[in-house]
């Protein structure tokens, strides 16, 4: 009983083990889902998923199981060639046409659709409206924007949402196969904690306690250890205008989302590069600047320093004298950036743009050089390897 | 086993999927994990199945020093040594030095206790994988008294993360599971009407409406929560704010007032104003 549906958790990715499945059986031996379908979907999923992340996936997975469409929607697969699903070309809409495309009617006639579709194509299709492929808004393919459509063959979840529409889907955006959201931006984040013992000695050490006792002929001689204290301080700069705005505000809600994480963690903002100063309210940033080089002499050298910018920018905007583009700097941007580097040895640079794009901008590849590779995509995995760079 | 079921109290909406994670968890003797939002109910809810159970509750909160054997017991080796310094006589017993943890106490307890491990993923990564076998065959081996303390009744217990930490799967594999998903507009309505049965009929719609509306603001560093409603509408009922202000909120070219009880960082709270500032601006009244 069960066992087909438990394989197909298993193949949809899911990590359900026999425990839990012998967990959901004797839980119905108890006739605690005696009552209805959704009392053993409740339950079922109560038994059977561990992890909010893939309620949605497990949302699927049983609305196709048990509602016999497994068979159909497997069939609709194995007939669509995979090259016609591979990743391209990536397509951003906007809110307004997003919305023209958000009612494509239900579940069965998406599938009617699908079906009469296929007949008629029979080749690779790539953007647009109505055929099966990439990066488009047909409510059929992949890599695409339309809430109501099939997702096929597409890696992750793009928009958070193009499937099927048989159930409410209330866990969608907890899924975690999709990029960066601020919740495992945090968990990546707190990678970075370092503990260490700083401040007053308010708590027994114990070991040396018994040491220090014994080696005092057994008269007690008590000693203390500060308690132990995330100690690591941050001093982010972010590149701020133009095509990094969208960018920045993720990064600051990211940033200020695990503040708490950090003893410290101090913010600038900087224009496409690092000139001789920098400023935090970018609304007075004419006004309020605070030069480099005070930053470099404020905050010691065990702060760990995080660039974000898209590092896209003219060249000579980092090794000329006067390339900024907002004002005339008298030393050329990557002098001062070394002598950041030099006061911060452990540093790097997060770069949201995508990272097979770097190596057509020359700009990339210069700060690539000047950081001595510690350029990291702004993904989960680059976060990663950033946090461990700085280690 | 009817009167053995959970189905929410006087004080608590549980909805459907709740009552049945809550109830699989407690006619399997199993754990059953909460995670949620801050501020839906997940420690509320131990208190609550404690309640409506007429079970005794045992609350372990967890810190990010504590340790899995801290739940368990203690060996207070300072008294002990204090004790031999001075010749007291209780030196010779070790059991006189071991000081029982939560779980010793739930262990013991007469009638089937409700345990409430609160927020566990602050302790330790190790923390959930030291208690595995605590968890699973409810029993503890003392070392120092070499002592099996075995529970004399299995205890409902229920567990809360706030998902700072990943869970091992061998402990997860262990427990029933249950997101609370933040409430929608209907359960937020019997939420708010249990906890003020007499709020009257349109302030409390004119209140949710605002709610969610504050809500949707994209961009909000913490979003408003249930706990931050109902302090709100504690605030509105203390100030006696009429509902037709409320729908100034409506318009949404006014600040909803007292909305500091729901927003409560200032970032999010300048966010906020500048917003309602802006739509002031374009869509004049």
């Amino acid at each position: 009983m069960l066992i087909p549906f438990f394989y197909m958790l298993r193949e949809g990715g899911m990590k359900t083990s026999i425990t839990e499945l012998l967990t959901l059986l004797e839980a119905m031996k108890n006739g605690l889902a005696g009552q209805s379908v959704d009392d053993f979907y409740y339950l079922a999923r109560a038994s059977l998923v561990k992890d909010e992340a893939h309620l949605d996936r497990f949302d699927r997975i049983f609305g196709a199981y048990f509602k016999g469409v497994e068979d159909s929607l497997a069939d609709l697969m194995q007939d669509i060639p995979e090259e016609w699903l591979r990743h391209q070309a990536e397509l951003s809409l906007s809110e307004e046409e997003r919305r023209q495309i958000d009612a494509m009617g239900g579940f069965e006639a998406l599938m009617k659709a699908l079906q009469e579709r296929l007949d008629e194509q029979d080749e690779r299709h790539e953007g647009g409206n109505r055929w099966i492929g990439t990066a488009g808004t047909s409510p059929f393919g992949a890599y695409g924007y339309n809430p109501e459509g099939v997702r096929m063959g597409q890696k992750g979840s793009r928009n958070r949402s193009a499937v099927k529409v048989w159930d409410k889907r209330d866990y969608r955006n907890l899924d975690d196969s999709v990029e960066l959201g601020t919740r495992n931006i945090k968990v990546a984040l707190r990678r970075l904690r370092k503990f260490a013992r700083e401040g007053a000695a308010d708590q027994l050490d114990l070991d040396d306690t018994i040491d220090k006792t014994a080696r005092n002929a057994g008269l007690l001689d008590i000693r203390m250890v500060p308690e132990r204290h995330n100690a690591v301080k941050v001093l982010l700069c972010l590149d701020i205008g133009g095509s990094m705005d969208d960018h920045v505000r993720i990064c600051e809600e990211m940033f200020s989302a695990a503040r708490s994480e950090f003893k410290h963690l101090e913010y600038f903002y900087f224009h496409n590069f690092i000139y001789e100063n920098l400023w935090k309210d970018n609304r007075r940033r004419h006004a309020e600047k605070t030069p480099t080089l005070d930053i470099a002499h404020k905050y010691g050298s065990d702060y760990k320093l995080i660039f974000v910018g898209d590092a896209t920018m003219s060249p000579y905007e980092i090794v000329y004298a006067g390339g900024s583009v907002e004002h005339w700097n008298e030393e050329p941007g990557a002098i001062w950036i070394k002598r950041l580097l030099n006061t911060y040895p452990k540093s790097v640079w997060l770069n949201p743009e995508p990272k097979q794009r770097w190596d057509y901008t020359p700009s990339t590849k210069l700060i690539r050089e000047i950081m001595d590779e510690r350029m990291y995509p702004l993904t989960i995995a680059g976060l990663d390897d950033a946090i461990k760079a700085l280690h | 086993m009817a009167d053995n079921r959970f189905t929410g109290t006087s004080s608590y909406i549980a909805t459907d999927d709740l009552t049945m994670a809550v109830n699989a968890a407690v006619t399997l003797e199993r754990p059953i994990l909460v995670k949620g939002e801050p501020g839906t109910g997940k420690t509320q809810l131990a208190i609550e199945v404690a309640r409506a159970l007429g079970h005794p509750l045992h609350e372990w909160h967890i810190k990010s020093t504590t340790k899995a054997q801290q739940g368990l017991y203690e060996y207070d080796a300072v008294a002990r040594l204090r004790d031999s310094q001075l010749g007291d006589d209780r030196v010779h017993d070790i059991g006189n030095y071991i000081v029982r943890g939560k779980v010793w106490e739930a262990f013991e307890s007469e009638e089937q206790p409700v345990l409430l491990i609160d927020e566990i993923d602050k302790a330790d990564i190790e923390f959930p994988n030291d208690l595995l076998r605590e968890l699973d065959r409810m029993e503890f081996y003392v070392y120092e008294t070499k002592k099996l303390i075995t529970a004399r009744h299995r205890p409902i217990i229920v567990i809360t993360s706030n998902n700072e930490k990943e869970l091992p799967d061998a402990f997860l594999r262990r427990c029933f599971f249950h997101y609370i998903k933040f409430p929608d507009k209907d359960t937020m309505a019997q939420i708010v009407n249990v906890h003020f049965p007499d709020l009257k009929k349109n302030l409390l719609r004119e209140a949710l409406d605002a709610f969610y509306k504050v809500r949707d603001v994209r961009g909000l560093k913490k979003k408003p929560s249930t706990s931050e409603l109902l302090d709100w509408i504690k605030l509105l009922l203390a100030e006696d704010i009429p509902p037709e202000k409320l729908r100034g909120a409506e318009s949404r070219n006014a600040i909803p007032p007292l909305y500091g009880a729901l927003l409560k960082n200032e970032q999010d709270v300048h966010l906020f104003e500048q917003l309602v500032f802006l739509d002031r601006r374009t869509n004049p009244q």
